[in-house]
């Protein structure tokens, strides 16, 4: 996509930038990144920033396409495993109210002719062109470098547009006060919430998700996770061997989420 | 052991409880449990919603989680314990945050998603600064950190 960058309008959050794209204010991160020789950096009177620490850790990798393959035909109707798992790691509670969150779910479909029934979960398809991000009036729901689409809740006023726009319905606003919150996955009310394919998993180098670990753990194996841009990965070597789909491919979004056999 | 444990500490408590609550204008600010900053009380009394502010677009936007600045680390040292021995969220006046920002009147919205309390419950400061601390305070408190 060649769309001119936007450049940030200024003044707002400390100087942060509140665009989704990664633009001309690169250039100032990259440096501070690189400032671990320097003590502190002065970035205007006042505001001093301690330099970064040395350490390498797993960041969000710009050449790393973290995508999920789901073999519906190995997932049972009743098996439930990957929405308790999701729920357990990140704290989210789903009674079966409407307003009730829910980053993934099990879904149903029936073939209207044939009467062939296929369980499937979905969550955030992350898409490399997410709509939800494209509507985002504050540049809450970005994509990180790595493909993986999430919402930054320090700037997520709450509208609920991203819940529109989103066409897997994969958004969830939180209604209800949160307490005794997960430290690796904070929420509150007034924002809106979705599958995070475990940032905090792959960020401490996990390499995997809750839902995939729980899918294994029943033995069922449905779902695969891995890099869709490394040829080597196990994701890549299933969908260049096997068909599989996206859902509304239509849209041409480009889903990280795929399936087979529905 | 634990009995003499708990006299020991009961001399403590008693000892600096009436030193504690000297006569300030400037709120009691609890003790924390780790290391002191580097860069020194005043530096963080000014700068630390700046570097909060800073080091969590590091790790939402980049994924980078090993920064010098974040909240857990904050939440993880500065844990003051309520008079059960349990250390308080946020809801308390007694809580770290509080102490200054309710002094200043400086309204906290981070906990309005991220948990207040360490997530290491054992390793909250030891007294809660309460100026009405009688022996039966003190008795409930030492009895909850015995469990």
């Amino acid at each position: 996509m060649n769309i001119p960058e936007l450049k940030p309008l200024g003044g707002c959050g400390g100087g942060r930038r509140a665009s989704n794209e990664k633009g001309a204010d690169m250039h100032r991160r990259d440096l501070l990144k690189s400032g671990a020789a320097l003590a502190t950096i002065t970035l205007a009177p006042g505001v001093t920033l301690m330099a970064m620490g040395d350490g390498v850790a797993a960041k969000a990798n710009p050449g790393v396409r973290w995508g999920l393959l789901i073999d519906a035909g190995k997932c049972p109707s009743d098996c439930n495993a990957c929405v308790t798992a999701c729920s357990d790691e990140h704290g989210w509670e789903n009674n079966g109210l409407d307003t009730d969150p829910q980053w993934i779910r099990k879904v149903t479909l029936r073939d209207k002719s044939t009467g062939r029934e296929n369980s499937l979960p979905v969550m955030c398809q992350h898409c490399e062109n997410p709509p939800c991000v494209d509507v985002c009036p504050t540049g809450a729901s970005f994509k990180r470098e790595d493909g993986i689409v999430l919402v930054d809740r320090h700037t997520c006023i709450g509208c609920r547009y991203c819940i529109m726009a989103c066409p897997f319905k994969a958004r969830s606003f939180v209604h209800e006060p949160v307490t005794d919150q997960k430290v690796t996955t904070p929420r509150g009310k007034g924002t809106v919430e979705g599958c995070n394919m475990c940032v905090h998993k792959l960020d401490r180098g996990d390499g995997t998700t809750a839902c995939v670990e729980a899918c294994n753990a029943t033995g069922y194996k449905a779902m695969i996770f891995g890099d869709m841009n490394d040829p080597d990965s196990d994701i890549s070597k299933a969908l260049a061997s096997y068909p599989s789909i996206e859902l509304r491919a239509d849209l041409k979004l480009n889903l990280g989420v795929r399936y087979q056999n529905i | 052991m634990k009995k003499l444990f708990l006299v020991g500490m009961m001399i403590l408590g008693l000892s600096i409880g009436p030193v504690v609550h000297a006569q300030s204008v400037y709120p009691d600010v609890p003790k924390a449990t780790g290391e002191p900053h580097p860069e020194g009380n005043e530096y963080m009394r000014i700068n630390h919603p700046a570097l909060l502010r800073h080091d969590r677009d590091l790790t939402v936007r980049d994924g980078d989680r090993d920064i010098d600045y974040s909240l857990a680390g904050c939440v993880a040292c500065h844990a003051v314990n309520g008079p059960d021995a349990k250390p308080v969220t946020s809801e308390s006046s007694g809580y770290f945050c509080r102490v200054c920002h309710d002094y200043a009147a400086v309204k906290i919205d981070c906990f309005q998603c991220h948990n207040s309390l360490p997530p290491d419950l054992g390793k909250a400061s030891l007294m809660f600064d309460r100026p009405d601390q009688s022996l039966e305070v003190l008795l409930t408190y030492l009895e909850g950190l015995s469990q």
